[in-house]
C-alpha cells in the first residue's frame, strides 16, 4: 500500500480559445493549472469538484487521451508522457478508464461480446474460441449472463450498460483504472450495486484506482484518500477520514456543509458560498477560491499569494495561507499586505461529523 | 348534518390520477392511481427513481401531457375546489403562471434564446395582467432582484446563453413569482447544479415560499434534498404511490420495503464505510408492470400473496402509508443482512 503507483508532478492542460478566421490564440482556458499527487497501489485515490474544476480533464491527460500541456506523469516508473505512440498503446493494457455516460460511450453496432473483446484482440491476448471464453467469464464477473455477449448496448439499462463498460476496462487486465463519474448517471438502487462492483473487484484483483467524481458522499464511501479541485487547482488532499471530520481549507468546508444530509433530524448549519465559479479563462489572482473565501483573516494577502499545497497535519495537505502552519512567512504575507495573521478555522457546524 | 371538517382546506387535492401513454409497444401506466392532497404553504416531497411517474404526475397536474399521453377518465385534479382536467384549455392557460407554476431541470431548455431574460420574464405579467411593457419590466427586475440575482437591472438585458446554470434557475424562480401563484411545483430543480450552487437555490426556495406563502411539490430522486425541505413526503415507484408520510417517519420508521431499501442503498456523508446495501434487480418497464405487488421480485421479504395480489394502501401510523402487506402480516419482515457475495443485477 506504501509504494506509489502513479505519480503526478504539475501536470498542466491549457486549452488555447481561438478567435476570428486565421485560429488566432485569444487566451487559454487553464482547466488543469499544475497539480501533483500519487496513487499508492491498490488504493482508491477520490478526485473530487464541481463543474469546470479540470478533474476529467486531470483524469485523461494522465492516460495521454488529450496530451497535456506540460508535467510529468510516472507510471510504476515509466514517464508516460516520453513516450512514442506503441509504446503508449503497449502501456494502456495496464491503465484503463471507465467512463461516466453508459450511452455514449459503448459502439451502439458492435455486440457486448465484441466491445469487450476488442481489448483482447488489439493487445494479442486471446483469439477465437479462447477470447469467447474470457468475454463470458469478463461479463459473469461483473454481475451479467454470458449470453448477453450477442446483444447490442440499446437492449441494457444504464446500470447493465456500465457493467459492460467495467468489463471491457477489465478484459486487458489493467493494474490502474480511472473511473470518470462512473455512478452519476445511475439510480440510486443502481447506484449502490455499481459502487459494490467495482469495491469487489479491487478487492479480489488488488487494483488501483483514480475515482473523479462531484459527489462527496459517493468519494467519502469508495476512497481511501480524497484530492478536492478548484479552478484547475489541488486544493486540500488527505485521507477520507481526516478530510470529512476536519475539511481545512474553507472551500472543502463550503461543499461538505453544502451536500444535503437523508436525515430530517441532523439539519445543520449551512456555509452558503456567494457567486458563482470565476471562469478557468480569467482565474483570479492570488488564491483561486479567494473571491468567494469566508475565512475570517482573509485579507488582500490572498489575492496576492499563490498558496503552496502544503502539509497542515500529517497526510493532510492544504493549499492556504491563512490556516497554520504555513511556510509561507508572516513578514512575507505582511509584505505582501496581510492585515490578519493565520488564524486556525474549522467552523462548529463541521467540526464533529455527523455521528 | 356533518360535523364541519376541522382540518384545513387543502390547496390541490389530486385524486387517483392515471396517465397512460398509448404506445406500439402496448400502453405504458406511467401514472397509475395516484392520489394525494397538498396542503397551503406546505412543501411535499415526491421522490423515486427514473421512470416512477413522479414528472408525469406534476405535468399531468399542470395538464401538460401531450399524446400519446393521455389522463384518463376518472382522474380528478382540483385546485382551490375546481377540477382543472374539465377547464377549457383557455381558462386552464389562465391557471398556468398565474395560480400554479413550474421551474424544471434544465433553465436552459426553457428559456427562449433569442430574447433577453428580462423580455421572457416581463412576458408573463404582460399575458396574465395586461401590464404595460414598463409595469412588467419593472415587476421583472423586482423578481430578479428578490431572486437574489446581483445587479437586477443590467442582468435583465441579458440572454440566457450570457448566465450560468444558477443563474438561469434563478431567473426561471423569477418567472414562475411574478404573478404570486398559490403553488409552485418544482421538478428536479437543483439536479443540474454542483452541490454550492444547488444549496443557494433550495435556501432561496425556502425564503420565498416564506415571503409568497405559496405550497411547493418538490420532485427530486435525492432523499438527501427531501430531508431538507420537505414537510411530507411521497415515495412513488411503477406509477404508484407506495409510501406516503411525514418526513421525520419516513426516514425514522420507513415501512416499505422500497423506501428501505432507497434509504439504505444510498451513501451518506459521515457514515460508516460499510457495504452498501442493494435493491437487486432494475424498476420494470412502465408496459409491463408486473402483476401483485409491482416491487415483488426486487423485495427481499416477498412471499406468495404479494406475488398474487396487488396491494392498497394500509395506514400503518397516524398519517402514514404503505402499500404492502407487511402491514398485515409484520411477522414475514426478514432481517436483511448484508450478503458478501458479489450482487449481480440479476437474482
Amino acid at each position: 500500500m506504501s509504494t506509489s503507483l502513479l505519480s503526478v508532478r504539475d501536470l498542466v492542460k491549457h486549452f488555447p480559445i481561438t478567435r476570428g478566421v486565421f485560429g488566432r490564440t485569444a487566451g487559454h482556458v487553464r482547466a488543469v493549472d499544475g497539480i501533483s499527487f500519487d496513487v499508492k497501489s491498490g488504493e482508491t485515490l477520490g478526485l473530487v469538484g464541481e463543474s469546470g474544476c479540470g478533474k476529467t480533464t486531470a483524469g485523461r491527460a494522465i492516460l495521454r487521451l488529450i496530451e497535456p500541456t506540460s508535467g510529468q506523469v510516472t507510471f510504476d516508473g515509466t514517464d508516460v508522457l516520453a513516450l512514442d505512440a506503441a509504446r503508449l498503446r503497449a502501456l494502456r493494457r495496464q491503465m484503463q478508464i471507465v467512463f461516466q455516460d453508459p450511452f455514449s460511450s459503448l459502439n451502439p453496432r458492435m455486440t457486448v461480446g465484441a466491445i469487450v473483446r476488442e481489448g483482447l484482440t488489439i493487445h494479442r491476448i486471446a483469439e477465437g474460441a479462447a477470447a469467447q471464453a474470457r468475454v463470458k467469464q469478463l461479463l459473469e464477473e461483473v454481475g451479467l449472463r454470458a449470453e448477453y455477449a450477442s446483444r447490442y448496448p440499446h437492449e441494457f439499462s444504464g446500470g447493465q450498460r456500465q457493467r459492460i463498460g467495467i468489463a471491457r476496462a477489465l478484459a486487458v487486465e489493467p493494474r490502474f483504472i480511472v473511473c470518470d463519474e462512473p455512478v452519476s448517471a445511475l439510480d440510486v438502487s443502481v447506484q449502490a450495486q455499481v459502487i459494490n462492483l467495482l469495491q469487489d473487484l479491487q478487492r479480489d484483483r488488488g487494483l488501483t484506482y483514480l475515482f473523479i467524481a462531484h459527489d462527496l458522499s459517493v468519494v467519502e464511501h469508495i476512497a481511501n484518500r480524497v484530492a478536492v479541485m478548484y479552478l484547475g487547482h489541488i486544493v486540500e488532499l488527505a485521507s477520507g477520514e481526516d478530510l470529512y471530520a476536519e475539511p481545512l481549507m474553507p472551500y472543502t468546508q463550503a461543499l461538505l456543509s453544502a451536500v444535503p444530509i437523508p436525515d430530517p433530524r441532523k439539519r445543520k448549519s449551512r456555509i452558503v458560498l456567494t457567486g458563482d465559479v470565476p471562469s478557468p479563462a480569467d482565474p483570479p489572482p492570488g488564491c483561486p477560491f479567494q473571491p468567494r473565501c469566508h475565512h475570517p483573516a482573509k485579507d488582500v494577502a490572498c489575492t496576492r499569494i499563490r498558496p503552496p499545497l502544503e502539509m497542515k497535519a500529517e497526510g493532510h495537505l492544504v493549499a492556504c495561507i491563512k490556516q497554520p502552519p504555513t511556510r509561507i512567512s508572516w513578514d512575507e504575507q505582511r509584505a505582501a499586505g496581510a492585515t490578519n495573521a493565520p488564524d486556525r478555522y474549522v467552523p462548529l457546524a463541521l467540526a464533529t461529523p455527523h455521528s | 348534518m356533518t360535523a364541519p371538517d376541522p382540518r384545513p382546506q387543502a390547496l390541490l387535492t389530486v385524486r387517483d390520477l392515471r396517465t397512460y401513454f398509448h404506445t406500439d409497444a402496448g400502453i405504458a401506466r406511467a401514472v397509475d392511481g395516484v392520489s394525494f392532497d397538498v396542503m397551503p404553504r406546505e412543501t411535499i416531497g415526491i421522490v423515486g427513481e427514473s421512470g416512477c411517474g413522479k414528472s408525469v404526475t406534476s405535468l399531468s397536474i399542470m395538464r401538460l401531457i401531450r399524446p400519446p399521453g393521455v389522463i384518463e377518465a376518472g382522474s380528478r385534479v382540483e385546485l382551490e375546489g375546481r377540477n382543472l382536467l374539465e377547464l377549457p384549455e383557455h381558462e386552464m392557460r389562465r391557471i398556468r403562471g398565474n395560480r400554479v407554476a413550474m421551474i424544471f431541470q434544465e433553465p436552459m431548455t426553457s428559456l427562449n434564446p433569442v430574447f433577453t431574460v428580462g423580455e421572457q420574464i416581463a412576458e408573463v405579467a404582460r399575458v396574465h395582467a395586461n401590464a404595460s411593457r414598463r409595469e412588467a419590466w419593472d415587476r421583472a427586475v423586482e423578481m430578479l432582484q428578490l431572486t437574489g440575482i446581483p445587479s437586477p437591472a443590467e442582468r435583465a438585458k441579458e440572454y440566457p446563453h450570457q448566465l450560468s446554470g444558477g443563474m438561469r434557475q434563478r431567473v426561471m424562480i423569477a418567472m414562475a413569482l411574478m404573478m404570486n401563484p398559490s403553488l409552485l411545483i418544482a421538478d428536479e430543480p437543483t439536479t443540474a447544479l454542483d452541490v454550492t450552487i444547488q444549496a443557494q437555490i433550495l435556501e432561496l426556495l425556502q425564503q420565498i415560499q416564506e415571503r409568497f406563502a405559496m405550497s411547493i411539490i418538490l420532485i427530486t430522486h435525492d432523499l438527501g434534498v427531501i430531508a431538507e425541505m420537505a414537510q411530507r413526503v411521497l415515495v412513488m415507484y411503477a406509477g404508484e404511490i407506495v409510501e406516503r408520510a411525514s418526513v421525520g417517519d419516513l426516514f425514522a420508521h420507513p415501512h416499505h420495503p422500497y423506501t428501505e431499501g432507497l434509504l439504505a442503498a444510498m451513501p451518506t456523508l459521515g457514515a460508516a464505510r460499510t457495504r452498501l446495501a442493494v435493491i437487486p434487480g432494475t424498476v420494470p418497464a412502465p408496459t409491463r408492470w408486473p402483476p401483485g405487488c409491482r416491487f415483488h421480485d426486487r423485495c427481499p421479504h416477498a412471499w406468495e400473496r404479494p406475488e398474487r395480489e396487488h396491494p392498497p394502501l394500509f395506514e400503518v401510523g397516524p398519517s402514514h402509508w404503505s402499500r404492502c402487506f407487511l402491514a398485515e402480516e409484520p411477522d414475514r419482515r426478514r432481517v436483511i443482512t448484508r450478503s458478501e457475495d458479489r450482487v449481480g443485477e440479476t437474482r
